[in-house]
């Protein structure tokens, strides 16, 4: 009687283990068990075709997270306890950590929430346990982020209220209403959106390079909570791909709808990016990769054989690849020259890039830099020396979709302002860019609802009329601390008195 | 001179977030502290849920509950993520250990068929309880606004998944892992008319919208009576039909049962003790879902160990309740 | 126009084990070391073999211990107790 059993292959083991504990519900109806199933319009036939991206137990899920984790604080704790704040290049590097804090965390927390809540809405067990595990490993880079930004916030200005800020400042707005927008969404296409068209398409170019340049700029508690963060991230881009292969392998209709979703999120998830953009060209003072090498890489190669893999169901690369592709040469100066201008309202410092920074840039953008971009620097760095450091003080137009303030510009002509509007039930809308205002046009119900951050602060919503009263008051941004030009601030005081220099004189250095 | 300076420069500047601070005060926070409060979103949100219009994204009326600070339910064991993986990775080296013995020795298979048969029927379907279980959870991670709630439902939704994995593999190891024990045991969730109640409640938990209602449904009521009737009086009955090593499978669950008590308590006394509106509520969920959750189980006790062991159970439930000012049928011991 | 599919590790001692394994068994694939990582890419496909892993390991090797060192992949995955392939079809 007594037969030895044969090891179960990883594929049985998981059948067994995950789907075939749901059943078919008899007492109460499947449409109003899973009531958000149907009303995206994707039609599935069959969720036992469901191919699980992976196949890890719960046992082994733990196992392998508790040995992670166990790795990951002790770089931690070995991190505060030696000071390894002093260690790295410089204390700009530090900036992209406030941007990262206040931008892309919070995201992390509302990938937790947006997980489990799609781990309960999809009727087929296979795809809910995977997200529900992306659910659980989302609130570990939530966590983990909070643990290893902890001994900056201790040592340096702007971190210290980074979800506060995220709920109120003007261009933390970007992150925050890409987010809202897929967490808003049906399940079908937050996962389109989060898993596949960010996860899989464009986290790497935040991650990867972004990263690989904090272990360069001597940040080990960073790269250290990235990559243990990216390991996970595996996972999470193949439920991306298997999730987009299995609806469109389901219904053709589908195809249309996945397209449509794939056009507005690869598009939306690019504006989110610019950010990215800046972070890896101007706030990594050693760099390892150019935003544009990076895109061409991540981007270009590797989304270029994903849309050539999906040709056989019909999908095309997104709608405005080429706008983006050529937009590789811009972006980062762009939205550094507009920060620069807004550093009244940051929680980061801003600076003119210096020399051999200038020199890299005309190296790794041979085509636009010294002949767009440079002379912008060397006016800018002149009025700083002349005591007449450049604050915008008129509030940006924002874009009604992906709230970036208006400051690209048309693909092929860097010199013309890219602009669009639109007038809706009577009401005048403003959009950066033609695939920000088709996403408009095809939901305008949702983004009329839209909360504009510079149209709040003019309405009164913000605790006050004047900028600074909003960024005191409104957005705990510190005054003369987390704000302004990076030279002189008491980072940078702070910084030089760590690597026993006196104080530069702000003027001076400018250049 | 440059000691001097080297010095000043390790003196920290703050000695945690501001979030953090404003709450517990600018000294050192624990782990648990910087990662379980007030990091989610809170106001401005730009869309309103296409699936759920009527709230907010982050919605505190997606219950009836009302709290002044949901951060006042916070967890007795500061699991923050670290922990809790942590904390469970001991937890199934322990147990993978009792099922590679189990296997090895081939100590399910020498039971006599007719015990086998047993927990076929009697405790391998509560599988598709966990799954249920697990679904609820997530719903509630989803819904529930401060992390601190959050985080203690997505622990409890994959740990459930875990205990369905592990009297899965309970069935894989008495069939010599072919699925046909499983596929037998379902069988008895779907038609056997003693899982048939059970079955229902399940179903029935699946449609609850509200998610504090549904915490208390299930991880109070429900796991309140089923994880004492079957971890611990079924236990002891299978040890008195001479299935003692069975034992080794479960304590993985005797385990993870104590050491859920510590929040769904401390959750259950936050919540009672802000408002009389709050009792009220609970009450009225607890009047409507403890008799069926009790009914819901009386087949198996019957089947098994015999409904008195049930009625202990349900006394032991109505005890934890009292201590929050909530009242439950049963015999208070 | 070419396919490429990749896998980057964090570069760690695992990590140079899994190279090692990577490159043998996929002579086609090239390998760049970028600050404390290691991008191996190929055309169209790569597999790791846990048969090879076993080898330089001396020891058991399961599969998935792989998932700790992973820091990204391109390409459709297939998992099973024997190998992990990426590839584009």
């Amino acid at each position: 009687m007594a037969v030895k059993n044969k090891k179960l292959n990883l594929k049985d083991k998981y059948q067994y283990l995950t789907r075939d504990m749901a059943w078919e519900p008899t007492y109460q109806k499947m449409e109003d068990i899973y009531p958000d199933e149907r009303f995206e319009g994707i039609k599935i036939v069959d969720w036992s075709q469901w191919e699980d991206p992976f196949r890890l137990t719960m046992d082994a899920y733990w196992k392998y997270q508790a040995e992670k984790e166990k790795k990951l604080y002790a770089i931690f704790d070995a991190f505060a306890q030696n000071n390894g704040h002093q260690n790295i290049s410089d204390a700009r590097y530090v900036n992209a950590l406030k941007l990262f804090l206040s931008g892309v965390s919070p995201l992390e927390h509302a990938a937790f929430q947006g997980y489990s809540k799609v781990g309960r809405q999809f009727s087929g067990a296979g795809a809910r346990v995977a997200c529900q595990m992306q659910a659980i490993d989302e609130l570990r880079h939530s966590q983990t982020q909070q643990h290893a930004m902890s001994h900056y916030n201790k040592h340096f200005n702007g971190l210290h209220d980074a979800p506060h800020m995220h709920d109120r400042v003007w261009f933390l707005s970007v992150p925050k209403s890409f987010f809202d927008d897929a967490r808003s969404a049906g399940p079908f296409e937050f996962l389109t959106a989060i898993s596949f068209s960010f996860e899989y398409v464009l986290t790497n170019l935040l991650f990867v390079p972004f990263m690989s340049g904090a272990a360069y700029n001597g940040d080990m508690a960073t790269v250290t909570f990235g990559f243990s963060a990216q390991s996970d991230e595996a996972r999470h881009m193949t439920l991306g791909l298997e999730v987009i292969k299995f609806i469109l392998e389901q219904h053709e209709d589908n195809v249309p709808i996945v397209q449509r979703w794939i056009d507005k999120w690869f598009w939306r998830g690019f504006r989110l990016l610019s950010l990215v953009s800046m972070m890896m060209d101007y706030m990594l003072p050693n760099k390892v990769m150019s935003w544009s090498e990076a895109w061409e890489v991540y981007y270009e190669q590797n989304g270029g054989a994903l849309f050539k893999d999906l040709e056989r169901y019909g999908i095309r690369p997104p709608k405005y690849q080429d706008v983006a592709n050529d937009a590789k040469h811009h972006l980062s100066h762009q939205l550094w020259t507009t920060f620069y201008q807004y550093s009244q309202a940051t929680n980061f410092h801003t600076w003119i890039p210096e020399k051999e920074e200038m020199d890299w840039m005309s190296e790794k953008y041979p085509e636009t830099f010294d002949k767009y971009y440079r002379p912008r620097y060397e006016y800018l760095a002149k009025e700083a020396a002349a005591g007449r450091r450049f604050y915008n003080n008129t509030l940006p137009q924002l874009c009604q979709v992906c709230q970036v303030p208006t400051l690209f510009t048309e693909m092929g002509a860097p010199t013309k302002l890219s602009h669009r509007q639109l007038v809706h039930e009577g009401e005048r809308y403003h959009f950066c860019s033609e695939a920000c205002c088709d996403i408009f046009k095809h939901e305008p119900e949702k983004y009329v609802q839209a909360w504009l951050p510079v149209h709040q602060i003019y309405q009164g919503n913000c605790e006050g009329a004047d900028v600074e009263t909003v960024v005191q008051k409104y957005y705990h941004i510190n005054i003369g601390e987390d704000n302004f030009e990076y030279l002189g601030s008491p980072d940078h005081k702070h910084w030089m008195s760590i690597k026993g220099e006196k104080p530069a004189d702000e003027n001076q250095d400018a250049a | 001179m440059s000691i001097e300076i080297k010095t000043t420069s390790v003196e920290p500047i703050r000695h945690t977030y501001s979030h953090t601070a404003r709450r517990f005060g600018d000294k050192p926070a624990t782990r648990y502290q910087e990662a379980s409060y007030d990091l989610e979103a809170k106001t401005n949100f730009h869309y309103r849920p296409q699936w759920d219009a009527n709230y907010e994204l982050n919605d505190e009326r997606r219950t009836a509950i009302r709290m002044e600070d949901w951060y006042a339910v916070s967890d007795p064991r500061q699991f923050y993520y670290g922990a809790y993986v942590g904390n469970r990775a001991k937890m199934q080296e322990q147990a993978e250990t009792s099922y590679g013995f189990c296997d090895k020795r081939n100590l399910l298979t020498r039971l006599p068929e007719e015990t086998q048969k047993l927990l076929l029927r009697l405790m391998v379907p509560l599988r598709h309880v966990e799954l249920g279980a697990n679904m609820n959870n997530s719903k509630i991670a989803g819904d529930a606004t401060a992390t601190t709630v959050a985080q203690m439902h997505i622990y409890q939704a994959m740990d459930r998944l875990g205990i369905g994995q592990y009297l899965s593999r309970i069935a894989l190891m008495l069939d010599g892992s072919t699925g046909a024990a499983l596929d037998e045991s379902k069988g008895y969730w779907m038609g056997d008319q003693l899982w048939q109640p059970m079955r229902k409640l399940v179903e029935d938990s699946l449609v609850v919208q509200d998610w504090f209602e549904l915490t208390l449904l299930q991880n109070v009521l429900i796991d309140g009576m089923m994880f004492p009737l079957v971890y611990h009086k079924m236990d002891e009955w299978l040890e008195s039909q001479g299935a003692e090593d069975v034992s080794m499978l479960t304590e993985f669950m005797r385990d993870w049962y104590k050491d859920t008590l510590r929040w769904t308590n401390a959750m259950m006394k936050a919540v009672a003790g802000e408002s009389e509106a709050n009792v009220a509520q609970l009450q009225q969920w607890i009047d409507h879902w403890e008799p069926q959750v009790y009914n819901a189980l009386k087949p198996l006790a019957e089947a098994s160990v015999g409904v008195e062991a049930l009625d202990e159970a349900r006394a032991e439930l109505s005890t934890r309740l009292k201590k929050v000012g909530l009242q439950s049928q049963g015999v208070s011991a | 126009m070419s396919q490429l599919v990749f896998i980057v590790f964090q570069d760690n001692d695992n990590a140079r084990y899994l190279a090692e394994a990577v490159m043998e068994d996929n002579p086609h694939a090239e390998l760049q070391h970028q600050p404390a990582m290691i991008r191996i890419q190929a055309e169209k496909r790569l597999v790791i073999n846990r048969e090879t892993m076993e080898e330089k390991l001396g020891r058991d090797w399961d599969v998935q211990e792989m998932l700790i060192d992973v820091i990204s992949i391109g390409g459709n995955v297939d998992e099973d107790d024997d190998h992990f392939i990426l590839e584009w079809k």
